[in-house]
């Protein structure tokens, strides 16, 4: 369904067919696509379409029922999380899982773990290895967080973090693990105009590194703003994809979403955004 | 190591290093040498069993298990088969090591107190055994005629020795686990407690680094079971039943399971506890600590060791400003 809306070099995620039960409800009921390397490709859908249970799905915390999940060429549902993202898929949390004791700076660098290798014993008579390591594990992470803006908090618990904050912290740790295409579960939830207007800045440098990014949003202008590509869920299925403008026109989509109580959803889609007020999102 | 744990570590060397001859000193505190071997013994269960409990959330009631396995394995290799004492304790860690990851790999592949449910099955198992298999260990009536332990050429004899000897493998061990605690692996840990989920989306093996640290615990109780078997040269089944699987645990508890300090701390106060005043009570001793559990729960859920530090911690910063108050 409109997946060629973008000239498709060799896709870095695929999946075809994608179906989940929970018992007798079906979140996915049969979802396909298929994403092209270095763009930002939002999914968005009423609450309960069920775009949580995609990226799920995708980054192995769930296996789908039916159907498959393609990263980098090879299928990997049914594999567990800690491989996804060793191959280089990486996620954040619509409720932020931060390891609240832990400081900032230490979130990030379990964000190294998949990229290093001191064991027990390594670790134990601290060899000379593992100390060089542990001193490019230190510096990486102090990287990612020059690169999100949160070098000045590194010493803090993560917990004791503003919940802004705490969410760019968590990109900043999925950051860190490398990844060729980073999940980001709804990183604009609780966030004020102007930080979500600096996550967007911050989406489009990570875009800039060669990262795909696949954007789970309810803010609508974040979402037109940015996203090279709009997948929209409804009631499990695909109901259009495509670029932001052609998202808007598709009159489906209008129907969908205005016939949800769409006001609850984060609030961008209502009158003025629709009636194209903005030159680059015509409707 | 911050400089407040490296003052702590070089005073704890210190007084460990004296303690023999101040001890000496007096009749009435000699046989406290006596007491600390078993602190020190009982310190190396309970060091595996922190980074187990207090870093990666499980809870293991078969320490004591293991403990005995290590000891059996030395008191029944070099009594019956005449081996190196070396050795025997290098075949009792191997057993415990492949048994804990037998147990381990199961339980610990499932969320949630798995691993408190088979590991207290099988310390029953383990302890049935050591009961019944009479040839082998003894049975109730016990194992005895093991022989002492020789360290580069001369016997281990007399209690400062063994004290030594003991300590030597605690601070070790502390060392050991300190330097896991600070890399990569403890991060990891430490990541698995405060959310397993978000830990294995970046990339962190869960269950397999569960597993790790679980046979990392068996082992150092089996290396302490064995110190045992040739310090006391005589085994019963008695000590190695589940109480004292619990009472291992109880002593991590006491201390502070967020820290290795926690642990150490709560292994000495118990055992002195236990030794000098608590054998009073006899049979009525669970009560005692079922006690000491409930009050600790309820007021020191952290720990002695947390608690003094952040006590200390609140004194030192509220002198300048009594007025701040205390959150």
């Amino acid at each position: 369904m409109g997946d060629r809306a973008v000239p498709d070099a060799s896709p870095v995620l695929e999946f075809h067919d994608v179906r989940m039960h929970f018992g007798g409800v079906t979140a996915l009921k049969g979802v396909s696509s298929r994403i092209p390397k270095g763009i930002i490709q939002s999914v968005i859908g009423p609450n309960g379409a069920g775009k949580t249970t995609l990226l799920n799905c995708i980054s192995g915390l769930l296996t789908p029922s039916s159907g498959s999940v393609v990263f980098r060429g090879e299928a990997v549902q049914g594999k567990p999380p800690h491989e996804i993202a060793r191959r280089g898929l990486s996620r954040t949390f619509q409720h932020v899982a931060l390891f609240p004791r832990m400081s900032v700076w230490e979130n990030v660098m379990v964000g190294r773990h998949a990229r290093t290798r001191a064991g027990f014993w390594a670790a134990g008579f601290r060899l000379p290895f593992m100390r060089a390591e542990e001193r490019r594990i230190r510096e990486d992470a102090e990287r990612w967080l020059e690169f999100v803006g949160l070098h000045p908090e590194k010493d803090l618990p993560a917990g004791a973090l503003p919940l802004g904050k705490q969410k760019i912290l968590e990109i900043a740790r999925a950051l860190a693990t490398d990844p060729v295409l980073i999940l980001l579960d709804e990183p604009a939830g609780g966030l004020n105009t102007r930080e979500t207007e600096e996550l967007g800045d911050l989406l489009k440098k990570i875009q800039a590194k060669g990262v795909t990014v696949v954007l789970v949003e309810h803010d609508m202008n974040l979402v037109m703003d940015i996203s090279d590509r709009v997948l929209v869920l409804h009631f499990g299925q695909v109901l259009a994809c495509g670029s932001p403008s052609e998202i808007k026109d598709n009159p489906e989509v209008i129907q969908a979403y205005l016939g949800e109580d769409w006001a609850e959803a984060g609030g961008g889609l209502t009158g003025n955004s629709l009636s194209g007020d903005r030159e680059d999102t015509p409707c | 190591m911050s400089s407040r744990e490296k003052t702590a570590f070089v005073g704890l060397t210190v007084f460990l290093a004296v303690f023999p001859w101040v001890s000496a000193l007096s009749r009435s505190f000699s046989h406290y040498v006596d007491v600390m071997i078993f602190a020190g013994i009982f310190s190396l269960v309970t060091i595996g069993l922190s980074l187990l409990m207090g870093f990666a959330g499980q809870i293991s009631l078969a320490q004591a298990a293991f403990f005995g396995i290590g000891a059996y394995g030395s008191g029944i290799l070099t009594g019956h088969f005449h081996w190196n004492p070396w050795a025997a304790m290098l075949a009792g860690v191997c057993v415990a090591a492949a048994v804990a990851w037998v147990v381990g790999v199961p339980a610990l592949r499932l969320k949630g107190h798995y691993l408190a449910m088979a590991t207290l099955g099988f310390g029953v198992i383990v302890h049935i055994v050591m009961n019944e298999e009479v040839d082998w260990t003894g049975g109730p009536s016990g194992l005895g005629g093991i022989p002492g332990i020789r360290l580069a050429g001369r016997k281990i004899s007399g209690d400062a020795a063994w004290f030594y000897l003991v300590w030597a493998f605690v601070l070790a061990a502390f060392l050991f686990s300190r330097h896991v605690l600070h890399s990569r692996v403890g991060r990891a840990l430490r990541a698995i407690h405060d959310d397993e989920k978000a830990a294995e989306a970046m990339g962190v093996p869960v269950s397999s680094l569960k597993v790790q640290v679980f046979v990392y615990s068996a082992v150092l109780a089996a290396v302490a079971g064995s110190l045992y078997a040739h310090y006391v040269s005589f085994l019963s089944p008695g000590s190695f039943d589940l109480m004292w699987s619990i009472r291992f645990v109880l002593m991590v508890v006491f201390g502070g399971m967020q820290s290795l300090w926690g642990a150490l701390v709560g292994t000495v106060l118990l055992t002195f506890v236990g030794n000098e005043w608590l054998q009073v009570f006899a049979d009525f001793e669970i009560l005692v600590y079922g006690g000491i559990l409930l009050v600790m729960a309820l007021f020191v859920p952290q720990g002695l060791v947390v608690w003094m530090d952040a006590f200390f911690r609140r004194r030192s910063r509220l002198q300048p400003t009594p007025s701040d108050g205390g959150s």
